[in-house]
């Protein structure tokens, strides 16, 4: 079974040379941490970033220089900043080519929520509309089961959708799966987690063909 | 030259009204117009429709607007680091209304570029569409989007001139030039207004054209939301 840094090891390694990627909030921001140094990506963040580096030392942090989960950052030789229109546009226009955020419920139809809770929480959906319904490249990077142990990976959502359809793989703390046709196809185990354990965990169809192996981080 | 230098805070706000719609620049606590805001709050002018991509804190940006519940309806994408924001909708005191993020950009662009709508495609099959006109365009569904209708647009600038020109710094230029122009009047504050002639053409981010006032702060707090930071090795 995986942690959390361990999932955002394991989604590092779908990140390729020439990249430019969005990193929702949580899990995601973690990603950046794992990603090879010899190959280059760009990480942009939608409040109007691009090329974010890491954090400033301390008594460096600017003010006017965050991400999109109000974090002081720092940028990197090459980065340049501009407004949110210009920001969606890259978003929209499909000019980033991965986009990795958190979930509460994925469907195995790909279908998505992860911004509210009719009644007990509303955060809102910030960018993550316009992320899911734009990007061709969507993985999901979040726990397999929510904290009562429930399947997060369902046939249908029940909390509000933040888009339909869009998801393309998924990361848990247990597998890596692809969104297909037919359900959930498991490509990957996590480190000591059998397939078994993998199907009582999953409530929608999970598509298991052949022997599925462990992944290697 | 057309001069758009206003004296101070004051000047820059007259005409606001209760019951109008204001656009607020900013992303988080980042970028916002830290001295419009403490003017309206002076002002105490109530029932006030806000866009504004977040909500401020509890205790500053447009939570101490929230705090004399002088905000009728708030119009963002965000508004999660706000406990008395998320208690007024909760108790149906404030008005809400959620809109994705870059959508909230675009209908603002909208009215500042003369669009009446546009489509996009963040939002369809969610309650974010419901009652709103769809259409396919080679094979995806996009949702209408109306522009924005706004009375005052109150932006932030790193720099400016007295002909309403702007620059902005850093992260600190998210919606505030998207808001520029999209509303009957813009005011634009900064933290240091120039002479015109001082800023180079080239440089400029805004357009004066789209400010119809200018003026310079009188301080910036610039709050931090998140200070993270790494240890030096």
């Amino acid at each position: 079974m995986l942690d959390k840094n361990g999932i955002a090891k394991r989604i590092a390694k779908e990140v390729k040379d020439g990249y430019y990627v969005n990193l929702g909030i949580g899990i995601p921001t973690l990603v950046a941490n794992f990603v090879r140094d010899d190959i280059s990506v760009e990480f942009q963040s939608e409040n109007g970033v691009l090329g974010m580096g890491p954090f400033p030392f301390e008594g460096e942090e600017d003010a006017d220089i965050i991400n999109a989960g109000k974090q002081t950052i720092t940028t990197l030789p090459g980065a340049s900043f501009f407004d949110s229109a210009t920001s969606f546009g890259m978003i929209r226009g499909q000019h980033v080519h991965l986009t990795i955020l958190g979930a509460m419920e994925v469907a195995e139809n790909g279908d998505i929520a992860n911004w509210k809770i009719p009644g007990k929480m509303v955060k809102g959906m910030g960018g993550a509309m316009d992320l899911v319904a734009s990007a061709e490249n969507i993985i999901v990077a979040m726990m397999h089961t929510n904290r009562d142990g429930d399947s997060k990976l369902l046939k249908r959502c029940t909390l509000p959708l933040t888009g339909v359809g869009c998801v393309t793989k998924i990361v848990t703390n247990l597998a890596v799966l692809e969104v297909t046709d037919q359900g959930f196809k498991l490509l990957e185990r996590a480190p000591g987690v059998s397939v078994e354990e993998i199907k009582n965990a999953t409530e929608g169809r999970l598509v298991v063909d052949g022997d599925v192996p462990e992944m290697r981080i | 030259m057309i001069n758009k230098k206003v004296a101070n805070v004051a000047d820059a706000l007259k005409g606001v009204e209760d019951g109008m719609t204001f656009m607020l620049g900013g992303f988080g606590l980042c970028g916002i117009p830290e001295n419009a805001i403490d003017e309206l709050v002076q002002l105490g002018i109530k029932d006030i429709t806000c866009i504004s991509n977040n909500a401020g804190v509890d205790d500053f940006g447009l939570g101490l607007l929230l705090q004399k519940h002088q905000i009728k309806k708030m119009i963002s994408s965000y508004v999660g680091e706000n406990d008395e924001f998320e208690r007024q909708m909760l108790s149906g005191e404030l008005e809400v209304e959620l809109t994705p993020q870059g959508t909230l950009a675009e209908k603002c662009r909208a009215a500042q570029a003369g669009f009446p709508a546009f489509y996009t495609p963040a939002g369809y099959g969610t309650e974010v569409a419901e009652g709103k006109e769809t259409r396919e365009f080679d094979g995806k569904m996009y949702v209408l989007e109306p522009a924005f209708k706004a009375d005052f647009a109150f932006v932030k600038a790193w720099k400016g001139d007295e002909a309403g020109n702007l620059i902005f710094k850093g992260t600190a230029r998210n919606f505030n030039p998207c808001m520029c122009g999209a509303a009957t009047i813009t005011v634009a504050e900064v933290e240091e207004l120039l002479p015109a002639g001082s800023l180079d053409p080239n440089q400029i981010h805004i357009p004066g054209i789209f400010v119809q006032r200018i003026f310079q702060g009188r301080k910036y707090e610039k709050r931090i939301e998140q200070r993270t930071v790494r240890q030096k090795a």
